[in-house]
């Protein structure tokens, strides 16, 4: 029952919405933060707790991709393919992570390290090319810097090559 | 260069601002909240966006004040505020620089967008990878909060006024408004037929009212120097204002640039943008965003405003523009723009679900140089049974990049055909669809 250690954040969503299917959404992605992934007596709770049938919540779980149906690797790497970054070079990274991990999309390292999505666009598109990796975006990649960021992850679990608040091109005043 | 005046960047590129309560408060922030609580009625608020002439930034241009004018008055409520934050237009990248630099300025216009309406909760929908966004947004209500500009007797008028981030989960089609608010209900993001609209039937079947964040985000600046000032700015009477245009592409400094409505796309990409990032000229144009159909290099000229782009054939949408250099394949660029659109076409109407995935296989069978004879024609039939036969404007958005490719790049198609025949034997086996 993952939604008992979760009262608190529980009751602040349901708090935001006058009618309860609202919330399907948030408890989801708060399901997928603490489990990696969408599990099936996830999908029952939260169908109890809104007062739905759990096909209800499946179908709108298959409709969002960002719902993972399967427990995935530690980090998330989703590379934008779209056109803008494809202009600058997201097909060559994706060819070099496959490369250096061996892992093409959709699959997962032995070590349960690291699985590779190649996405659609991410909304960054002048800082191309770019990926998220968990909740964090990693813009104007490079080999190099690829090379840096799984190093980083793999030891600290982090990397400090990560967006911040984005703007873009700084501010000449800088 | 010509140097513009920033309206909705001026405080985020000022040295140090991080957008805090504090900094935005001290750059004249939450002034035009607390103009129209003392001497603005709702009416008075509508009227002034109204004549200001500001149009939706989302990608529609629709009259904003207009649209808030079509909320029935008579209406005992709820009503409600969705403000449209699920930026997922290919080469637009403006809503996120927005909310994660200067949040309040957005916040303070949905606040006083709420008091024109008549409506006590908003939200937020957010596209669901923006979690930075989403993160610096809350800490932003919890400061407004905490000083009286959002919730429950707002800076002692007696009006409540409630704003909730709302994340979405990776879906395109729900920054369409209709498929929003069909998100927000907690649904699949699927498009409602229109009528009834928003304004009457929108969140809960309550009157609502979606507006982009940049959209948002002008507000406050009208209230504060009036509809006459906002009026003149740009390429009046029909295109007011300034924009945040995003460049992306083979430029060399890609980004964002906020300049007034009007100026040339020549003007965009070579003074702002600094022109090619190598020494290969430009072959082609995005101006608004993947659903906008390519401009080549004799539409430079045109004009950077709503009514120009469309006399040119393409629409300025979302202000997202890309740059191609002399050597991409545009049979290659429209494969990849409508592997987007059958990624996520939302699957509601036959034509665009099913020719959407006709288009993909039959541009990858020609960018494969296992193309046929007449394909081409059929790419523009596929087209012409998808635009204006669907719920919402995805149809039109997706058949943009092949129609206009085929326009003005049709000999690169037709030489893909050609060394497909030279290559294959005439009697082959069709392509196995991979996708």
């Amino acid at each position: 029952m993952i939604f008992e250690q979760l009262q608190n954040e529980v009751t602040a969503i349901l708090a935001r919405y006058p009618v309860k299917r609202s919330a399907l959404l948030p408890l989801l992605n708060l399901a997928q933060a603490r489990e990696g992934y969408v599990s099936e007596p996830a999908m029952r709770e939260i169908a109890k707790l809104l007062d739905l049938t759990p096909p209800q919540v499946f179908e709108t779980v298959t409709f969002y991709t960002m719902f993972n149906l399967k427990p995935i690797g530690t980090f998330h790497l989703q590379i934008c393919k779209s056109l803008m970054c494809a202009l600058v070079g997201s097909d060559d990274l994706v060819a070099w992570i496959k490369n250096q991990l061996d892992i093409g999309p959709g699959q997962t390292t032995s070590d349960n390290m690291f699985t590779l999505s190649v996405v659609e666009c991410l909304g960054s598109c002048g800082t191309g090319p770019m990926m998220q990796v968990n909740d964090d975006y990693y813009e104007q990649l490079t080999e190099e810097k690829l090379k840096r960021i799984f190093d980083d992850l793999r030891r600290d679990g982090t990397c400090s090559l990560k967006s911040g608040p984005f703007m873009y091109p700084e501010s000449a005043a800088k | 260069m010509a140097q513009y005046e920033k309206i909705l960047l001026k405080n985020m590129e000022q040295p140090g601002y991080s957008g805090s309560l504090k900094e935005y408060e001290q750059a004249g922030g939450y002034q035009a909240l607390k103009k129209v609580l003392k001497d603005f009625s709702p009416d008075a608020v509508i009227d002034a966006v109204k004549k200001s002439g500001l149009r939706g930034r989302g990608g529609a241009g629709f009259p904003t004040g207009v649209k808030w004018g079509f909320i029935p008055k008579d209406h005992p409520g709820p009503k409600y505020l969705c403000c449209n934050a699920d930026e997922s237009e290919p080469g637009t990248f403006k809503d996120r620089q927005l909310m994660e630099r200067d949040p309040h300025q957005m916040l303070e216009g949905m606040v006083i967008t709420c008091f024109a309406i008549g409506a006590e909760t908003a939200y937020i929908y957010i596209r669901g990878e923006f979690r930075l966004g989403a993160q610096i947004l809350w800490r932003a209500l919890d400061e407004a909060k905490a000083a009286g500009y959002v919730g429950e007797n707002l800076l002692g008028s007696g009006k409540t006024i409630n704003i909730y981030v709302h994340q979405g989960a990776g879906a395109y089609i729900c920054g369409e408004e209709t498929a929003l608010l069909e998100s927000l209900e907690g649904k699949r993001g699927m498009p409602r037929f229109k009528p009834p609209f928003p304004a009457t039937h929108g969140l809960y079947q309550k009157p609502t009212v979606v507006n982009n964040v940049e959209t948002m985000a002008n507000i406050p600046h009208i209230i504060n120097n009036g509809a006459e000032w906002f009026a003149s700015i740009g390429s009046p009477p029909k295109s007011t204002g300034t924009r945040v245009f995003c460049l992306s592409g083979h430029v060399k400094r890609p980004g964002n640039y906020e300049v007034p409505m009007g100026i040339p796309f020549r003007e965009f990409i070579y003074d702002l943008g600094g022109g090619m990032r190598s020494d290969k000229p430009l072959k082609g144009f995005i101006p608004g965003g993947a659903s906008a159909p390519f401009l080549k290099p004799e539409h430079l000229d045109v004009k950077m405003d709503f009514e120009s782009v469309a006399l040119a054939g393409s629409m300025l949408g979302s202000g997202g523009v890309t740059v191609m250099e002399e050597g991409t394949s545009m049979v290659w660029a429209a494969l990849r723009l409508m592997e987007f659109f059958y990624h996520e076409s939302c699957g509601k109407c036959t034509p665009c679900r099913e020719g959407s995935s006709w288009l993909v296989q039959t541009l990858q069978r020609i960018w494969q140089k296992k193309g046929r004879q007449g394909d081409i024609e059929l790419l523009e039939e596929l087209c012409g049974n998808i635009a204006g036969r669907t719920v919402c404007a995805f149809g039109e958005a997706e058949v943009g990049p092949v129609l206009s490719t085929i326009k003005h790049w049709r000999h690169e198609y037709e030489a893909l055909i050609q060394e497909a025949q030279v290559a294959l034997p005439p009697n082959k086996e069709l392509p196995v669809f991979s996708h």
